[in-house]
């Protein structure tokens, strides 16, 4: 029986090596199915979408809301509002605006930098505490801890809760994953509740930083005067769910994947050790050979597009398949191969246009840093499992559990 | 000269001169060594300075980010060539295919680039454009010298001209707290490149900005005192402003005039060449061996009706340099035509402005995303129902669909929605150019409509 791409995208046998699939995919640069999303997967279509400000981020403009099972549906007065992620301008650029200025330029413009010695103590006391060099769960032992402890600290959500918000985070984080398989009402109604959770707890957290500011996000962004006022609290509740939760699932797998790539490449992997300024374009490269969100499985044209000779229709689904477009030959040469020497590199990892990556300063930081350090650190490292077992998730795409050893941990 | 291996003489031994040691020109040369070119290069540039980059003089050096002995541009390459910096190209030879210099020097060519740029149209009366006091902005020195005054906390600026660069000093003032007063013969700034809509709202941000803005108004004199330096300025309206620094921001002339009598079509409007960067001359013939980059060029636009256009764009200067290069060195068939969208951004005042196509050309402009009392907007410009230019305030990242609506000559006004159409933006308003025939100082884009075939095609000396 033949599949079509997009059952062989979704389908969990596909998880550890999806490019074949995608190469495939790319012979048809925008794919439908009956009743099914059109799937757009070379990079200059994707590229262009992206800065096509006829293609709406509102699931509200999907022409069926029900077979969605993103939608942030606002009807229902037990829910959150969208956050910005899913939000059209100008509410978008508002959000986003007043949500940066605690991070990032012009307002904060070393926020982020300033961190860095902060993270660095953060990640020498995960490879510290590893223990067993003969099996080490990367993903457990440090690629998850990692981001969810810097997150915390940004934010200022106690570590401790972690145990709390993390069942909540998985939930939002499957629901992400468009399984053709599961019930779409079902699965849009346990995320809408995950996501009310955690913002019934972020409310509490929040209430406590209004009477006791502290110097963390959350505490600028409860308190915050600038121009465009103050965030009513539902938005505020939306965008710290949506900063906690995009603030390490998606880092976990840059830093899982740019190890398992560093050991299937090992004369990279030591000229990192020797040079931890490389760390630089490792990332870069990596952001485009295995980006951490795979497809970005949530926009709708506000009126018919003619994309490649096909027209999509007002409010059809529309995924951008990133991870394809990324390994378009069109665009780069020899796409498939890992070089961190590549210099031109404009990979679509973080997105582009009005949505792209709010974390990606810190995300980048963060995965330099986790990969000089552990290349440094880590003797002779090598793979136990390859591929090793990936998490269901087709979006959010990264290892479950990266099994390695290694003969030592060097001070 | 084609199939008979001349072609590969030159790449091989071949002599290339640039004129013009400076952003058009530097790339050039890196061009021509990336596509293999192996000859001798030779860079003539009458600054002493190595090639540096211009836009952050009147942004980052200005604020003090940056200083001006730190713009120098990034190489992509080394170049390998004799560099005869701080001495100007005085004269050409066509037929002897020689470069006068101004040390008495010449320098022979196999190809020649000239991308000898502009320079800064000064104060039309020299006793007063000699005050001490008063300031052009062009160069990596002028720039030096300005924020070393800013620097002394001067109690006022007065800037002549609020267009591009005019704006950004009031803006580099302003953000270090020094007052500013700007006159402006148009109804606004930026009127020039972007129509009175979008000029009402730069002027209401630089008012918001603590700007004393004047417009509609010329400077009549410059007033200077015992010492010799300035201390104010009149105004066509009867007014005087007191000030002790001055910079004239009127617009650019081109540096052409070492070419005259050369049989080159040089003149003060640019050196004509074709698509492909090739010079014409006087009589209208394409040169095979002179080529022109840069703010210095006029060229045909096949997207914008064949008409010439002289772009002061940094990004039309790699562009067109980058094509020069590659054609220099090409066999007929396989040269490039130049067909790059222009496009030019600027910042002040906390706005990031940014424009594709050619606004001035446009007769119309709809509000398409966003309000201009937001200042958050895309403005897009319709000429003869298609569009021709769009600009964005803070809106940047939606302008590569604007230029792909431009490249493929949509239609004017936009038929379809989009994300962030505001009441504002639902029917084409005029977009307010001033008339034409009316001098407005450097508008960055100048536009003379008269195709290379054009039989009237006349030639304007150099004066
Ligand atoms: C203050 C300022 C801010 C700017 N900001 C922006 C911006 O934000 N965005 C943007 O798109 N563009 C901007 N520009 C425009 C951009 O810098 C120009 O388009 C670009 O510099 C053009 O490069 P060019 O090499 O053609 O000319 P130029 O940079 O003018 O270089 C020409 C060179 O040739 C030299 N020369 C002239 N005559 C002779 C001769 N006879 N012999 C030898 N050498 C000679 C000149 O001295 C000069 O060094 C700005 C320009 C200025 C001055």
């Amino acid at each position: 029986m033949t599949q079509s791409p997009l059952h062989q995208i979704l389908d969990y046998a596909n998880r550890a090596n999806p490019y074949p699939i995608y190469e495939e995919l790319r012979r048809t640069p925008v794919h439908h199915d009956a009743d099914g999303p059109y799937v757009v997967s070379t990079y200059y279509e994707i590229r262009s979408l992206l800065h096509d400000p006829r293609i709406s981020s509102d699931a509200r403009n999907l022409a069926s809301t029900a077979s969605d099972p993103l939608a942030e549906s606002a009807e229902e007065g037990n829910t959150l509002p969208p956050s910005f992620l899913r939000l059209d301008p100008p509410e978008h650029d508002r959000l986003r605006r007043m949500t940066n200025r605690p991070f990032g330029p012009p307002h904060s413009p070393h926020r982020i930098d300033g961190m860095r010695g902060e993270l660095g103590d953060i990640v020498s006391g995960l490879i510290d505490g590893i223990g067993d060099p003969g099996r080490i769960d990367l993903v457990e032992q440090f690629s998850y801890p990692f981001p969810v402890t810097v997150i915390c600290r940004l934010l200022g959500v106690p570590r401790e809760d972690e145990a709390r918000f993390h069942t909540w985070a998985d939930t939002i984080a499957a629901s992400l994953d468009p399984d053709p398989d599961a019930d779409p009402g079902e699965r849009g109604k346990e995320a809408n509740d995950a996501r009310m959770q955690l913002g019934m707890y972020l409310a509490g957290l929040i209430e406590e930083r209004r009477k006791h500011p502290r110097d963390d996000m959350l505490s600028h962004l409860a308190t915050a005067e600038g121009p465009d006022g103050a965030m009513a609290t539902m938005e505020l509740l939306s965008t710290a769910a949506l900063l906690l939760i995009a603030g390490h699932e998606t880092t976990v797998n840059l830093v899982t994947n740019g190890m398992l790539t560093l050991l299937r490449n090992p004369d990279v992997l030591r000229r990192l050790r020797a040079q931890p300024g490389l760390a630089v374009p490792i990332v870069e490269e990596l952001l485009r050979f295995e980006p951490p969100v795979q497809l970005l499985p949530q926009r709708t044209p506000l009126t018919d597009i003619e994309v490649q000779g096909v027209t999509i229709p007002k409010g059809a689904s529309l995924w951008l398949v990133i991870a394809s477009g990324n390994r378009d030959p069109k665009r780069f040469e020899n796409p498939d191969r890992f070089d961190p020497d590549r210099r031109d590199i404009e990979h679509l990892g973080f997105g582009s246009g009005i949505h792209s990556c709010f974390g990606a300063p810190l995300a980048r930081l963060e995965a330099q840093l986790a990969l000089s350090e552990l290349a440094r650190r880590l003797e002779n490292p090598r793979l136990l499992e390859d591929p090793p077992p990936y998490r269901q998730n087709a979006v959010l795409r990264g290892p479950r559990h990266l099994p390695i050893a290694c003969d030592g941990i060097r001070p | 000269m084609n199939g008979d291996g001349s072609l590969e003489r030159l790449r091989r031994e071949g002599r290339i001169v640039v004129v013009g040691a400076s952003l058009a020109g530097l790339r050039a040369a890196e061009t021509l060594r990336e596509k293999g070119f192996a000859g001798s290069l030779t860079m003539v540039g009458d600054e002493p300075h190595e090639p540096y980059d211009r836009p952050p003089l009147s942004k980052q050096v200005l604020l003090g980010v940056t200083t001006a002995d730190r713009t120098a541009l990034p190489r992509r390459r080394d170049l390998d060539a004799t560099w005869r910096l701080g001495v100007a190209a005085t004269g050409l030879d066509m037929a002897a295919r020689r470069v006068r210099l101004a040390d008495g020097d010449e320098v022979p060519y196999d190809r020649l680039l000239i991308a000898t740029g502009v320079r800064a149209r000064p104060w039309p009366r020299p006793d007063e454009a000699e005050l001490d006091g008063v300031f052009v902005l062009r160069t990596r020195d002028d720039s030096a010298a300005l924020t070393r005054r800013l620097a002394d906390g001067p109690r006022r600026v007065f800037v002549i001209g609020a267009g591009f660069t005019g704006s950004e000093i009031a803006s580099a003032c302003r953000e270090r707290g020094i007052a500013v007063t700007v006159a402006e013969r148009a109804a606004a700034p930026l009127v020039g490149a972007l129509g009175g809509v979008v000029g009402a709202v730069a002027a209401e941000l630089q008012r918001e900005h603590g700007v004393d803005l004047r417009c509609a108004v010329m400077v009549t004199a410059l007033e200077g005192d015992a010492a010799g330096r300035v201390r104010a300025a009149h105004l066509s309206d009867g007014s005087t402003v007191e000030t002790d620094v001055v910079v004239v921001s009127l617009g650019a002339t081109r540096n052409t005039e070492w070419l005259a009598g050369s049989g080159l079509g040089a003149g003060p409007r640019g050196i004509a060449c074709d698509a492909g960067c090739r010079a014409f001359d006087i009589r209208g013939i394409v040169t095979d061996d002179i080529y022109v980059a840069g703010d210095v060029a006029r060229s045909p636009h096949p997207l914008f009706g064949y008409q010439f256009l002289s772009l002061e764009h940094w990004g039309n200067a790699v562009c067109q340099a980058e094509i020069a290069a590659h054609n220099m060195l090409s066999e007929s068939a396989d040269r490039l035509p130049h067909m790059w969208v222009p496009a030019f951004w600027s910042s002040q005042f906390g706005v990031n402005i940014k424009s594709v196509g050619v606004p001035s050309m446009g007769t119309e402009i709809l509000v398409a995303q966003g309000s201009l009392t937001d200042r958050r907007f895309v403005g897009v410009y319709g000429y003869q129902g298609r569009v021709i230019g769009a600009v964005a305030f803070d809106h940047a990242r939606w302008l590569p669909f604007y230029q792909h609506l431009i490249e493929t000559t949509a239609p004017f006004p936009p038929p379809f929605p989009l994300v962030d159409r505001r009441p504002d933006g639902q029917r084409p308003i005029d977009a307010d150019f001033p008339d034409p025939s009316l001098p407005t100082h450097g508008p960055t884009v100048t536009l003379s409509g008269y195709s290379p075939a054009d039989r009237r095609m006349t030639f304007t000396p150099a004066h």
